[in-house]
């Protein structure tokens, strides 16, 4: 039996919402799941990076907590780098294949297209997440010392919320781009892993330039994250686990609020300007 | 005698043109100021990472070797991503962004040279990540670069070979492209992710488990990298005692011994990957991943 029953009747309002965004989550979730080189390449990858990092430590004797650091830091790359290519650049990509007029002219809401990559994307990566977690910490032998579960788990809801509210917002703008997307992107990975502290504590940066980095919800996310599950992680902290929960709810607001009007903006103002269909290679 | 001089032509035709049309396209889309930025960030963005673990760890002590080793170490790395996909990736590029590839097929054109042509627009730029690196690290880092100790003809020499070897083993990666289809990853890339951890870029192989370090001993980019760190910092880079018994020169053959034959090899893979390809009608496939 088919998991889309086949559709007898006129839908809309809520329903078609919800449907879209069902709908546009499955290949995230199923579809990824097929192609069974991208899941070996999506935990092997940052596996890697994680890997060199931490011989690097290792080299110059930091201590062991560092190894926990860089290891959770490279389970949240996966999520940044999911953003970054699976939904700010994603809107250019269907441009790019021709799929970006069907969204238009099909009676689905652009905001629930964009929910349903987010909502697809996030449950896909926070397998891969988890899977990095649990052999990082394997091979590097990192122990963990969790002081409380339900604020790790709030944070890391907020977190996602913030990150993936980011991500739609930015989709939006990415619709506007044509080639230079692709650079854009590309350019959103070294300089975001430096700011946003996911190797080292981001304390260390200054509380101007941390405060700064604070934009990008991963920044307080791991931030937090470290503090909740490594022992020495409150004394390497940048603020407190408390309002660093509090500016990740505002975050969460301000990002999913700006991505559902700067879409209804950018795609009046693509429409207009016939860049819907655009396509400069 | 005529028909080797029309081969050259060719041969040196294409490298050339391939060389102004990736230049073209990894150029020309923004302005030249926005282009100039974006090739500085990504790299010193790279560097400085491994500047802020360093200096949080050994509290900013940056006259130690080991903070040469590392800092040099990533900054010449950088020639291994951008060399390996600048090689591999115009596969995918011309065959499903641009859907040229069938016509650059049926010209008269030498794909290897075609290949290697392209990826100098990538070499250009990650020399400019290359050269902004080690500037900031001399000006800022005190990495302990005298100009008047470099040994430049070990340098330039080491420097040539590399990027030599570099390309050969990218027209590996785009034999390999040739058969399969556009992935979200960059195969470039991710050899370009896996070499880094083995061949002793950012740490002394000493670091790494007992088992994984021969992996670095047959790869010659662990030979490139030491050869380029003697020559820039001599008395530092032999400090380290992965490679103590070994002279430049041997350092020297083994890199020149390795990079022909991983030349050899390349030739071989690629034609067989090509023919393979041609035999499949793989060269205009659009697989739209």
């Amino acid at each position: 039996m088919s998991l889309f029953p086949r559709i007898e009747k006129k839908t809309g309002g809520w329903q078609l919402f919800l449907m879209t965004v069902m709908g546009r989550s499955y290949p995230r979730v199923v579809g990824m799941q097929r192609e069974r080189s991208w899941m070996f390449f999506d935990v092997f990858l940052p596996l890697l990076s994680v890997a060199a990092y931490v011989f690097v430590y290792r080299a110059i004797g930091a201590p062991e907590d560092y190894v926990g650091f860089v290891v959770v830091g490279g389970a949240m790359t996966a999520f940044w780098m999911n953003v970054l290519w699976s939904m700010s650049s994603q809107l250019y990509w269907e441009k790019e294949q021709g799929n970006l007029a069907l969204y238009i002219i099909s009676p689905a809401p652009m905001m629930a297209i964009l929910l349903g990559m987010a909502v697809g994307g996030l449950f896909a990566t926070l397998l891969r997440a988890i899977a990095i977690i649990a052999v990082g910490s394997l091979i590097f032998n990192v122990t963990y010392a969790v002081s409380s579960f339900w604020q790790l788990i709030a944070v890391f809801s907020l977190s996602m919320v913030a990150l993936y509210g980011l991500g739609m917002m930015s989709a939006s703008i990415f619709l506007l781009l044509s080639r230079e997307a692709w650079h854009l992107a590309n350019l959103a990975m070294e300089p975001v892993y430096l700011v946003s502290g996911m190797y080292f504590p981001v304390k260390n940066l200054g509380f101007w330039a941390a405060a700064a980095a604070s934009v990008i919800p991963l920044t307080l996310g791991l931030d937090a994250m470290r503090q909740l599950v490594f022992a020495s992680g409150p004394t390497l902290g940048f603020l407190s686990v408390e309002t660093e929960i509090g500016i990740l709810i505002i975050l969460s607001i301000v990002f999913v609020t700006a991505a559902r009007y700067l879409l209804a903006y950018v795609e009046r103002l693509a429409v207009r300007e016939g860049r819907l269909t655009e396509n400069r290679r | 005698m005529k028909g080797i001089l029309m081969q050259k032509s060719v041969n040196l035709r294409s490298f050339l043109t391939a060389s102004w049309l990736g230049w073209q396209i990894e150029s020309n889309w923004t302005d030249p100021f926005l282009f100039a930025t974006y090739s500085i960030i990504k790299p010193v963005a790279g560097a400085a990472i491994l500047v802020l673990m360093y200096s949080i760890v050994t509290q900013g002590n940056f006259e130690s070797p080991v903070f040469a080793y590392l800092y040099l170490g990533n900054a010449f790395y950088q020639y291994v991503p951008a060399v390996l996909t600048g090689v591999s990736w115009t596969i995918i590029e011309d065959r499903e962004h641009y859907r040229t590839l069938k016509y650059i097929y049926t010209a008269p054109v030498n794909i290897p040279f075609y290949l290697f042509g392209r990826a100098v627009a990538k070499f250009i730029v990650g020399t400019f990540g290359v050269v902004i690196t080690i500037a900031a690290g001399v000006l800022f880092l005190n990495v302990p670069l005298d100009w008047s100790q470099v040994n430049w003809p070990l340098f330039l020499l080491t420097l040539v070979l590399g990027i030599i070897m570099l390309a050969v083993s990218g027209l590996i990666l785009a034999g390999i492209t040739l058969k399969t289809a556009r992935h979200s990853y960059y195969i470039g890339d991710v050899v370009a992710g896996g070499l880094f951890l083995f061949t002793g870029a950012i740490f002394p192989l000493e670091v790494l488990p007992v088992w994984l370090r021969p992996v670095g001993y047959l790869l010659p980019i662990t030979y490139w990298l030491e050869l380029i760190r003697r020559s820039l910092v001599g008395a530092v880079a032999e400090a380290f005692p992965t490679f103590t018994t070994l002279s430049n020169g041997d350092l020297l053959l083994i890199l020149a011994a390795s990079s022909l034959a991983f030349g050899i090899a390349s030739i071989f893979i690629f034609r067989s990957c090509d023919h393979q390809a041609r035999e499949r009608g793989l060269i205009d496939q659009t697989t739209n991943y």
